[in-house]
């Protein structure tokens, strides 16, 4: 029996095409954050421990594994969106350009500023999309000389401006999921970081959003340093030049569970030749 | 390609027969019973609202005109109108507003954006927020009296004095229902503003707010109509007088149009119970009407997350 196509074998067939915008990257990265013996604690429970993780310079890094393996716990204590939270402390250190970013003195808001992030949900705030995009600059006091010309500019950036061109003045609730998420995108890139931060931020979009996303961070990549927590193996497998695997272990004297980093290497040794057993496993869909 | 056929199937050995016996288990005696019950008890309150309404507007319905917005109050029920109350109100409630919405938002912004939950103080701030609003009214005008007193106020019935008493009466109500709207705002809103280095005042102020605002404004209207109504704390003050010159100031005397229907009401006179009768159709007019707008901002700015 003949059926017609629909609109999944539109998406297969648009997914095939797509060029894997996988790249092979050296051997080791120039590193813009770097993590050292770095445990996260809720109150009395360790939910991280022990993680060691160097994020090269423009690259894209995956964090992936299984819920509760602390990858999203991580990346946000990479800009100190952990202190927001109640009881949260972090122990070893975290050096941005070789910076402690931790260390007294520093500005949890000037760490943000530089290191931005993009969360699960596409978070537009109750505005307009001109207003979302330009609330960064606003906030934070930039010197710009045409906000308007900015606004266009990190529209355009984040793949979003042919758009939204028209309707500027709209509320960005009238946009899709998948256009949220850009307009997300394109407001953190207004204030100019250095690093974003995005933690599974395909999850709650269809697959062609989701290549939107994932041909965006590509060409991202080449003026940021990108960070993504993705759940979706594929994803990590095409987009990222460098991949860390986390699991969840359980402390045999305790029985509590905590995360930790597994292995971090090339995405392409990650999943074709990975060193630990346990990645191995995961990435061939043996576990998690 | 295999149809998917009943007969084919062998549908029949498999056969379910309904029964057919009329009787039906949505509906029995003791269901129809219990349903009825709770009608009843609806309509036993519904029905005496209904009567006090008709009662109320039966009574002052004539008396409803212009003498009683533009005359003073006086001892012969024809000239008597109710002009300084209504002033009045207009004065205390609106001094009232001036000093508890700015207060009950402050406070309950602090509460849900700034305070640390786990220090003890706040959590006695917060379980006493709730029982403050449980507190009788005439508390409040004793406290107003004694504040009053404490810096040396001769004259208690003032605009001031009054409206510091239903400031604290509805100050809960505002703290909680602001409360309420704030935390309604998503987490991710507040997080997406940190995240691009807004600091948290300006994240406050700028997103968590304006989105918490029409629920607010509800609490706030509510808060206030519920001051409108209010007889105990201001009588306790001496609120009960009869004036013959306009309320013109935070330190004049003043009497409000509960006070009013109040004085009226407790006269032998039957001209007085419809001039009575006839500011109470006003007063529940305008609360109907604040309520009103309360209820239209709650659905008309209602944010789908």
């Amino acid at each position: 029996m003949t059926t017609e196509p629909t609109i999944h074998d539109a998406i297969e067939v648009e997914l095939a095409h797509q060029p894997r915008s996988h790249r092979e990257v050296g051997q080791t990265a120039t590193p813009v954050i770097e993590c050292t013996d770095v445990s996260v604690w809720y109150g009395a429970y360790q939910a991280v421990r022990k993680v060691t993780l160097p994020l090269g310079h423009n690259e894209i890094t995956a964090l992936i594994g299984p819920s509760g393996c602390g990858k999203s716990t991580i990346l946000r204590s990479l800009n100190r969106m952990n202190d927001l939270i109640p009881g949260a402390r972090v122990d070893g250190t975290i050096t941005y350009w070789g910076q402690d970013m931790y260390a007294g003195g520093v500005d949890p808001i000037e760490v943000r500023r530089r290191i931005g992030m993009v969360f699960q949900k596409p978070n537009p705030f109750p505005k307009s999309i001109y207003d979302n995009v330009a609330y960064g600059p606003r906030v934070t006091g930039m010197k710009v000389d045409d906000l308007d010309a900015h606004v266009e500019r990190a529209l355009t950036r984040a793949a979003l401006w042919d758009e939204v061109k028209d309707k500027l003045k709209q509320s960005a609730y009238s946009l899709s999921g998948g256009q949220q998420q850009r307009l997300c995108i394109a407001r953190t890139i207004a204030v100019e970081p250095d690093v974003i931060l995005m933690d599974e931020p395909c999850a709650s979009l269809d697959p062609i959003a989701t290549l939107r996303i994932e041909e965006l961070m590509a060409e991202l990549r080449d003026l940021y340093t990108i960070v993504i927590v993705t759940h979706n193996m594929q994803q990590a497998a095409r987009i990222a030049d460098r991949t860390a695997f986390f699991t969840a272990a359980i402390d045999p004297q305790t029985g509590e569970r905590h995360g930790e980093l597994v292995e971090f290497d090339r995405t392409s040794t990650i999943f074709e030749n990975p060193a630990d057993s346990r990645t191995e496993g995961y990435v061939s869909g043996r576990f998690g | 390609m295999a149809v998917y056929s009943p007969a084919a199937a062998g549908a029949d050995a498999r056969r379910v027969v309904l029964s057919t016996t009329g009787r039906s288990r949505e509906r029995t005696p003791a269901s129809v019973v219990f349903v009825a019950l709770l009608w009843l008890s609806l309509l036993v309150g519904f029905a005496t609202l209904v009567a006090l309404l008709l009662d109320t507007f039966v009574d002052g319905f004539a008396r409803l005109d212009g003498r009683l917005f533009t005359e003073f109050p006086s001892s012969r029920a024809p000239e008597a109108g109710a002009r300084p109350a209504i002033l009045g109100s207009l004065w205390v409630v609106g001094t009232t507003a001036v000093l508890a919405i700015p207060l009950g938002v402050a406070g309950a912004i602090y509460l849900e954006e700034f305070s640390d939950r786990r220090r003890w103080l706040n959590r006695v701030v917060e379980i006493n927020i709730s029982n403050l609003s449980a507190v009788p009214a005439i508390i409040y005008g004793m406290l107003a009296l004694g504040v009053l007193a404490l810096l040396g106020v001769g004259q208690k019935n003032i605009v001031i004095g009054g409206a510091l008493a239903l400031a604290m009466l509805i100050l809960p109500v505002i703290l909680i229902s602001t409360r309420e709207a704030l935390r309604a705002v998503p987490r991710e809103l507040r997080d997406g503003s940190l995240a691009i280095g807004a600091t948290p005042l300006q994240t406050t102020w700028r997103i968590t707010l304006p989105a918490a605002l029409p629920g607010v404004a509800t609490g706030t209207i509510l808060g206030l109509s519920r001051a409108l109504g209010e007889a105990a704390p201001l009588l306790l003050l001496g609120g009960l007088v009869f004036l013959s010159f306009d309320p013109n100031g935070l330190l004049s005397q003043f009497t409000t149009m509960p006070i009013q229907i109040f004085d009226w009401t407790s006269r032998p006179q039957a001209e007085f119970h419809e001039l009575a009768a006839a500011a109470s159709i006003l007063l529940m007019g305008i609360v109907v009407l604040m309520n009103g707008a309360a209820i239209y901002i709650r659905n008309r700015y209602q944010k789908r997350w």
